[in-house]
């Protein structure tokens, strides 16, 4: 059924009692077209991509738990395409571009909400440095421009502009970023790739990938085994072990642990995005009123989507350096996600040594405000075995050939990426 | 938060140190072959379970301790100096 305001309307008059499942459960089939491992954010805009785009509605989405739950539903919500290096720029702003028709094109509210997206700086050298990032941003078309001090006061007016450590300088904004709500973003378009024919397949844990003759023809999962004439890996934190099951276990990532937190509700405070990238910090506030911010790694290999206390104080530190109006605001929720940290800060959408099977992953801490070009960009390699030219410079084989895309410019370090 | 036995200093709040990742990872000497070294400085098993990596103690004495942890549990079963073997429970199996 289609959401519309008429459609609210009528169920409101009528007791609510029309409204359909927003998505089947139904029975996995014994073979498939495209399999696709992972039904988070990524995985379900794969399927949905497919469908819409490419016509390959045979496809189904294997996710181990419920969708959504991994780092989709973990996130801080902040979309934006305010990259440097080429290879991501373009990507990027594909994805900015998808964001700003979502709602529309997948007939569900993601709450997109274009409050820009500030990056403060705090020296000459910093405004220099962000300055060319600007500029590298408009040369390719994207928005981008320099904040004075005055600018910013009336734009986030509770900042400490004269931190004795931070002074404010300024900051460079996108307005076209802002934040979007990352639960609607996985229901969307599962919604939307269901309606098209996706069968998504809940509490379905691959256990294996089939290879024969340097060729997928399959999954093993605790539901049942099921064939696939191409499969693809969309697994975020567990990709080298998604990886090793088909036999690839050369892969440059290592999963790190991301906290994010959520303080109680309060009134207006903050109606842009911050990031104060020289105290690892970034803030913004949620409709319902709870300030959702966030800072670095924790710094050391995990799986256990948590994380520790010298993070927590660090995290809030930072936050404290740039706006100490909010010490008294109490940290509500906190939780922790796993975070494929590749040895070069950036992602792999493409084909693997073994035939038609592909992957998705390498998205570190910044898989997020990626989803709708990563699905897009990704089903078109697993429709037409070979990469966009948007994504054809993530590739595995990057690292051998000494084409590492670090936006960062740290080297092949993971926690520092 | 993880307690991390240092050899020299005794037992340390994780704040003290440095994380230095996977310590099964050998330096290759300088005759090695490309691949020895493409294997050295990105293949990763990053295990989803017990895992030997190094914890340099920047806010003690300094040395590199070498620790076996649970990257599932953050279970510490081990610490010892660079040249201390140490057991490393069986991975379990799946995911």
């Amino acid at each position: 059924m289609k959401y519309s305001a008429l459609s609210v309307l009528w169920q409101g008059l009528t007791g609510h009692k029309g409204w359909a499942r927003a998505w089947r459960d139904p029975e996995p089939k014994p073979e498939y077209d495209v399999i696709i491992i992972g039904g988070g954010g990524h995985g379900l805009s794969t399927a949905y991509y497919l469908a819409k785009e490419h016509g390959v509605t045979n496809v189904a989405v294997l996710e181990k738990g419920w969708i959504g739950g991994g780092n989709v539903g973990r996130n801080t919500t902040i979309v934006r395409s305010n990259y440097m290096l080429p290879s991501n720029t373009h990507f990027y702003e594909k994805s900015m571009q998808l964001w700003e028709g979502l709602e529309q094109d997948f007939n569900f509210n993601a709450m997109v909400s274009q409050r820009g997206v500030i990056n403060l700086f705090h020296s000459d050298p910093q405004r220099d440095a962000f300055a060319r990032r600007g500029n590298a941003m408009r040369m390719a078309g994207i928005d981008a421009e320099l904040l004075s001090p005055q600018q910013l006061k009336e734009m986030v007016p509770i900042l400490d502009f004269e931190n004795a450590r931070f002074p404010i300088q300024g900051g460079l904004i996108q307005r076209r970023g802002g934040t979007v709500r990352h639960d609607a973003v996985a229901w969307g378009y599962a919604r939307g790739a269901d309606m098209r024919g996706v069968d998504i397949i809940q509490n379905c844990e691959v256990t294996n990938i089939r290879v024969e003759g340097g060729k997928v023809v399959g999954v093993d999962t605790n539901r049942g085994s099921f064939n696939a004439k191409k499969v693809g890996m969309a697994v975020a934190g567990h990709t080298s072990k998604i990886a090793q099951m088909a036999g690839i276990d050369d892969l440059p990532v290592e999963s790190h642990v991301l906290q994010a937190f959520v303080s109680e509700g309060i009134k207006p405070l903050i109606d842009t995005v911050v990031t104060f990238g020289a105290g690892h910090f970034y803030i913004s506030q949620s409709d319902k009123g709870g300030l959702v911010y966030g800072g670095d790694l924790d710094g050391y290999n995990s799986y256990a989507q948590r994380g520790n206390l010298p993070m927590m104080e660090h995290v809030m530190a930072g936050g404290m350096a740039i706006m100490p109006a909010i010490g008294r605001v109490r940290m509500l929720r906190h939780w922790g996600g796993i975070m494929d940290m590749s040895f070069d800060g950036s992602p792999f959408i493409c084909k693997t040594p073994i035939k038609n099977l592909y992957l998705n992953g390498g998205w570190c801490y910044g898989g997020f405000k990626a989803t709708p070009a990563s699905g897009w960009c990704f089903a078109h390699t697993i429709a037409q075995d070979r990469p966009h030219a948007l994504n054809e410079g993530f590739t595995i084989e990057r690292f051998r050939e000494g084409r590492m895309i670090d936006e960062k410019g740290v080297g092949p370090n993971p926690w520092i990426q | 938060m993880h307690q991390i036995n240092c050899p020299w200093c005794g037992v340390r709040d994780e704040a003290e140190f440095q994380y230095q990742g996977d310590a099964t990872k050998k330096r290759p000497g300088e005759d090695a072959s490309e691949e020895e070294f493409f294997d050295y400085v990105y293949v990763r098993e990053n295990p989803k379970g017990w895992h030997t990596e190094w914890w340099h103690h920047v806010g003690g004495c300094r040395q590199w301790v070498k620790v076996v942890r649970n990257t599932f549990t953050h279970e510490i079963h081990a610490c010892g100096g660079p040249h201390d073997k140490l057991s490393v429970p069986k991975n379990k199996k799946g995911a």
